[in-house]
């Protein structure tokens, strides 16, 4: 058996670090609403497809730059996670039925994309997908490294809004105890409509990424479910940037293991290591 | 004596009302209701959509044409959601609620055996179009109408490396690399054997679970293998995935096929460029020669471009399942009967004229000949490049 050469395994790092800062992207809404709002919201995959495909309709047949189209996007999903988060709350929904109704959500929101885009495959064609830098003998092409970017960039400020800010201190002591928080006047209803709008926008964030990078069917929905659940888990529910470690953990994990040995392995990785931190610090998965 | 002006009239409208044919009586009568279902929602929805669009041109034909037996046609769809188990449940509901006269299969392999083993039990004829592994098709009255042939693993395989063989660069080294989709991985394996058998140096060999997200490590392995010629046994968008893959890594394969691609997605890519496949059907000569064919592929783009698809173009998939309701109407017609039985035992022993050609049903699990060519993506669009005598008019297959 030949050994794989250092750059083959260098690439497939690299590669596993761009697919785990989409699983990141893709979690951090999740991982927000769930640790902070106590909602367990599966139309975030519906959503995020949903920016993607209107990504795509926008660049496609609107002519608009991709990374333009969030300026339209986020605001419109943010309205969306806003309502989402007043319809749950309306009907008093525990956080196991929230999965339910949301799941239910993400039926409709799969249903509404096949009536307009039809369940044939979309593939967004931009400028950025045809550039590719070199650094040495490795490849960075240039939605990747995107998405990448913005999985960082919005990860970060998500995190240091919740450290340092007044309104995620408010937020941080409402997820912990919201009447002794409302006791020193932190208004637990606005905030909650806040933080479900922003992770909807997150969603549509999420969205541009999988749009720059991937072809769009509306299947596709629950083929990221799993492993952006087990980013989110074990990065830790409700940390900002715990999804994104988590993620290229994950995804450099599966990279290393197509690389060096089967690649029909890689799906147990993600498991695999959601297995071991559940048994090792069962207790730390909420943050 | 001269004719009365009365009478040469009256002759000539006899002879003009002789020369027009009579117009064709509308069929009439309780409906044939003819059962199926197809994965309309799921992951399978994007080429299940191609068999509706078929089904609904060929009834509205059919009913133009007056029917079955003088009778309108009823097509009772329902959608089994892309989910084998559920499609057990509707092949059930449909014979034994709905009451249906005739049965058609569904799309995919994996609902298409358990809509088989429905019919079984009720005895009913299933004629199925995309059935992708013959050897498991062990009911007596199933009739597959895509002509691969009862030993696929060994014959297209075969026939692609003929077409190689021929070709101004024959390789020496092949990559296989694969989906473990059942259909495609079975036929990989066949390459392998046959490439095996024919001295091919294998450099390569991977698989990966189908619903893989990350073809970047899998294309670095297959540029640092270099190989002569690229097997990718890859089924919908797998193929594209990993020639993007393979593109952001600066790297373009020199002989490449794939074997049940998408097929829009796959012409539109640049870096599909010269990428081979398998077909039974294309939009050329000689296949649009026959003109029933060329009527079809014509409605087919009409009615493709309307509902709003990407990628409007007749290949295997809409020809296979064309060539399934030319069956059943053959069948039904003939034997002037419903009646299942006598269906099956005429389709064994006859020949059957379809868009595909004079399709034969009396081989092992009742496949015929082996009809799959070798086509080649060639100025973003699908020619058939082999065998010659079926090649697009003027075209080759090209190596890099």
């Amino acid at each position: 058996m030949t050994l794989p050469s250092l750059t083959l395994v260098a690439q497939a790092v690299l590669s596993g670090v761009f697919v785990g800062a989409l699983y990141g992207l893709l979690g951090l809404g999740l991982s927000l609403s769930w640790g902070l709002l106590r909602q367990i919201n599966l139309s975030h995959f519906a959503l995020a497809f949903l920016g993607a495909y209107l990504t795509y309709q926008l660049a496609s047949v609107g002519g608009i730059d991709p990374l333009l189209t969030l300026l339209v996007i986020a605001p419109c999903f943010f309205a969306i996670g806003a309502a989402i988060y007043w319809l749950l709350a309306r009907f008093a929904v525990t956080p196991l039925n929230s999965l339910l109704v949301t799941f239910g959500l993400t039926v409709i929101v799969e249903s509404l994309i096949q009536w307009l885009w039809t369940a044939d495959f979309r593939k967004l064609e931009s400028h950025y997908g045809n550039v590719t830098w070199r650094a040495g003998s490795l490849y960075l092409p240039l939605p990747e490294l995107l998405t990448l970017g913005i999985a960082v960039a919005l990860c970060t400020a998500a995190w240091a809004v919740l450290r340092y800010s007044d309104l995620g201190k408010a937020l941080r002591a409402a997820a912990e105890d919201a009447p002794i928080a409302a006791a020193f006047g932190v208004n637990e209803r606005a905030l909650a409509m806040l933080l479900s709008g922003a992770c909807a926008a997150l969603a549509a964030a999420a969205g541009l990424g999988l749009a720059l990078s991937h072809t769009l069917t509306p299947s596709q929905i629950y083929a990221w479910i799993g492993v952006v659940f087990a980013a989110v888990m074990i990065g830790g529910l409700g940390s900002a940037l715990g999804p994104l470690v988590a993620g290229i953990v994950i995804g450099v994990s599966e990279a290393v293991t197509m690389a060096l040995t089967a690649p029909s392995w890689a799906p147990l990785v993600s498991f695999s290591l959601l297995i071991i931190v559940l048994l090792v610090r069962p207790g730390k998965i909420a943050a | 004596m001269g004719m009365s002006r009365r009478a040469i009239v009256a002759l000539l409208i006899g002879a003009f009302a002789n020369a027009v044919p009579p117009a064709a009586a509308a069929p009439s009568g309780p409906p044939v209701r003819i059962g199926s279902t197809l994965a309309l929602t799921g992951p399978l929805a994007a080429t299940a959509m191609l068999h509706k669009l078929v089904g609904e041109i060929y009834v509205e034909q059919l009913n133009q044409r007056n029917g079955l037996l003088g009778r309108p046609v009823e097509w009772v769809l329902k959608d089994d959601q892309s989910k084998p188990d559920l499609a057990r449940t509707l092949y059930e509901q449909l014979i034994t609620v709905d009451k249906v006269d005739l049965l058609l299969g569904p799309y995919a392999t994996g609902n298409i055996l358990s809509a088989m083993g429905v019919a079984q039990r009720y005895d009913k004829v299933l004629i199925h179009h995309t059935f992708g592994i013959p050897n498991l098709a062990k009911y007596d009255k199933q009739f597959p109408t895509w002509s691969l042939g009862p030993d696929p693993a060994t014959t297209f395989p075969t026939t692609l490396l003929n077409a190689l063989a021929a070709s101004p660069k024959p390789p020496k080294t092949i990559a296989v690399v694969t989906s473990k989709f059942p259909s495609v991985q079975f036929m990989s394996m066949g390459a392998r054997e046959i490439a095996k058998k024919r001295g091919l140096n294998e450099v390569l060999f991977l698989e990966w679970e189908f619903g893989n997200r990350d073809f970047g490590p899998i294309a670095s392995r297959v540029k640092d293998a270099n190989p002569d010629f690229l097997w990718v046994g890859a089924i919908g968008l797998e193929g594209n995935q990993l020639l993007e893959a393979l593109k952001k890594i600066d790297y373009a394969p020199q002989e490449h096929f794939y074997m049940y691609p998408a097929p829009g997605p796959m012409t539109k890519a640049p870096e599909a460029k010269n990428a081979l496949a398998a077909t039974i059907f294309e939009e050329h000569p000689p296949f649009t020669n026959n003109p029933k064919a060329a009527e079809f592929v014509k409605l087919y783009n009409e009615r493709a471009a309307k509902a709003g698809l990407p990628d409007t173009s007749v290949e295997t998939q809409a020809a296979a399942s064309y060539t399934a309701w030319q069956l059943l109407e053959a069948a039904v017609t003939a034997t002037n009967s419903l009646d299942d039985k006598a269906i099956a035992q005429w389709i064994k022993t006859n020949r059957v004229d379809t868009i595909q050609g004079k399709l034969r049903f009396d081989g092992p699990s009742n496949y015929g000949d082996d009809l799959m060519r070798v086509k080649q993506v060639q100025n973003g669009r699908w020619v058939v490049v082999w065998p010659p005598e079926v090649a697009a008019p003027g075209a080759k297959l090209l190596v890099q």
